[in-house]
């Protein structure tokens, strides 16, 4: 196994989740999404939460990006419990999330508009953002000339521009083809590298979690726990090519072994609701 | 080079040949005497009618007094339609309780209460704005509750990510997300206006093109009465046009 190059990791904690618990629904309807879940993210580190579909992932996403105030336990940034979207942390949505009536500059340089920022400053640094993610030739474009990675970049880069301390992602990547998918992959861990840029990726993706993480939170099928956190001790600065290599497949399998039982858990539930569904007519 | 220029102004040169070739075939219909010149006359009559029109009767000034009733109605439908188009977004209750109510209103004959806004206003263009302002209304408040409730979600949570105000999240996200909906209802809506406008001016027989037309079919000039037809409708397409030119400045990149 390849040993690790990162440098070695900051002691406080980027971002900590202590323990937490949601539920939804009501009296004898209530369903856990998440049951007791613990772990942290340390400064410049790359963490994925990983597992099936109704694991919790989203819900997850939510409470830590603030969208869901409403938890039992805490989701820490230093001292301070999230409960309401927090400053240090920058969301990346699944779903294409640029502005249709914006370019992609003013897209990008869309929070700093909302904080005052002058123009000429928020044009500096929205184009510096951009060139980032590799869309300086798209700077005056709009959402609807781009392709689906394309507008990701955009979102992605919109979030960095707020230098937020956590970047928080829900599978960005997860309505687009695999090899969009593995080089957008190399260009997030260009700019994560280059940022040093805390972040925690929400997917269901393997091998986009093995290719991108420092350390990968695997997580059961409902009520979402923390089955394992895997330490991916794959040698960096990281390209794509890593999916070739051994201990990649490695890891694959690995991660795979323990998402098996808990995918097929969530496919028999799946098939039994609509078993259900379609008897009720 | 031809390629490119049939691509782009294809469906236009093809729509000016269909309406060329209905002309034409009226035309043989009507001289072949399949069809009542006393009901449609010749499209070459009605051709040669507008240079009477403008020059006699004076059709240019009389379109100038429509567009001037249609700017103030059609104006007036969106600056207070879209308002309460707002106001009943964000209230659940007016919205329930309203909703039904306005699409009755567009779906209404209003022309038809023409008297009663006589009563009220007399005989004048104010009865004419009036009438055309509340049969434009309709349209805008709905179409402005639907596209503001469309708004996706991921945009919205964008905006609650970065902690926007209730303020910027409507005037930022909202309002132009909502654009392409409220600008369908202002084009149904000016449809409504124009209609009105030019129906109560028939109908009172007072103002623009629609008194024209009238006095027009009152002499029995049915080429002549045509032509005005044709200028009601140009007066539509320019109306159109303009509106066309604000929506793309509103909504750069749709």
């Amino acid at each position: 196994m390849s040993i690790s190059e990162k440098p070695p990791l900051a002691q406080e904690p980027a971002l900590v989740v202590d323990d937490v618990v949601k539920r939804f629904g009501r009296g004898t309807e209530i369903v856990t999404a998440v049951d007791h879940v613990s772990f942290s993210v340390q400064q410049g580190e790359f963490v994925s939460v990983i597992g099936p579909s109704g694991c919790g992932k989203s819900t997850l996403f939510n409470i830590i990006g603030g969208l869901l105030s409403e938890y039992e336990g805490a989701v820490k940034i230093g001292e301070e419990r999230i409960s309401a979207p927090h400053p240090a942390v920058g969301m990346v949505f699944q779903e294409e999330s640029t502005f249709p009536w914006r370019t992609v500059i003013d897209n990008v340089a869309f929070p700093l508009e909302l904080q005052g920022v002058a123009k000429s400053e928020r044009m500096d640094r929205a184009h510096h953002f951009i060139d980032m993610v590799g869309l300086a030739s798209f700077e005056k474009a709009f959402p609807s000339q781009l392709s689906g990675g394309m507008k990701q970049r955009v979102s992605i880069a919109r979030t960095l521009v707020s230098q937020p301390k956590i970047l928080l992602m829900d599978e960005p990547f997860a309505a687009l083809d695999e090899q969009t998918r593995l080089l957008l992959g190399d260009k997030i861990t260009q700019i994560q590298q280059e940022l040093n840029q805390t972040t925690l990726l929400i997917t269901h993706n393997l091998t986009e979690a093995v290719q991108l993480s420092d350390r990968i939170v695997v997580m059961t099928y409902r009520p979402g726990q923390v089955k394992r956190i895997v330490d991916i001790n794959l040698p960096r600065p990281r390209t794509s090519d890593v999916v070739g290599s051994d201990a990649f497949g490695h890891y694959v399998a690995e991660i795979w072994n323990d998402l098996r039982e808990e995918a097929s858990r969530g496919m028999a539930d799946s098939e039994s609701a609509a078993s259900r569904r379609a008897a009720h007519g | 080079m031809a390629e490119t220029f049939l691509r782009r102004r294809g469906p236009e040169l093809f729509g000016a040949a269909t309406l060329i070739a209905s002309a034409l075939v009226f035309e043989a219909l009507i001289r072949g005497g399949v069809v009542n010149r006393y009901i449609i006359p010749p499209p070459s009559d009605i051709l040669l009618a507008f240079e009477r029109v403008i020059v006699e009767e004076n059709i240019l000034t009389r379109c100038r007094d429509t567009a001037f009733e249609m700017i103030i109605a059609g104006g007036a439908s969106v600056l207070v339609g879209v308002p309460i188009g707002v106001l009943l977004y964000r209230s659940a209750l007016w919205r329930r309780a309203m909703e039904d109510w306005i699409g009755a209103l567009a779906a209404a004959p209003i022309v038809l209460a023409f008297p009663l806004f006589l009563v009220l206003f007399g005989r004048s263009p104010k009865t004419i704005i009036v009438m055309g302002f509340v049969h434009g209304l309709a349209p805008i408040i709905l179409k402005t509750v639907e596209g503001l409730a469309s708004t996706r979600t991921v945009l919205i949570n964008v905006g609650r990510s970065l902690k926007m105000t209730q303020s910027q999240m409507f005037w930022k996200i909202l309002l132009p997300s909502a654009m392409p909906i409220i600008f369908t209802g202002i084009r149904l809506s000016w449809t409504f206006v124009l209609i009105t406008i030019v129906g109560i001016e028939y109908l009172i027989n007072l103002g623009g093109v629609g008194q024209l037309i009238n006095e027009l079919a009152e002499r029995y000039d049915l080429p002549g009465t045509y032509a005005g037809i044709c200028f009601v409708i140009l007066v539509s397409v320019l109306f159109f046009l303009a509106l066309e030119r604000v929506e793309s400045w509103l909504q750069p990149g749709r």
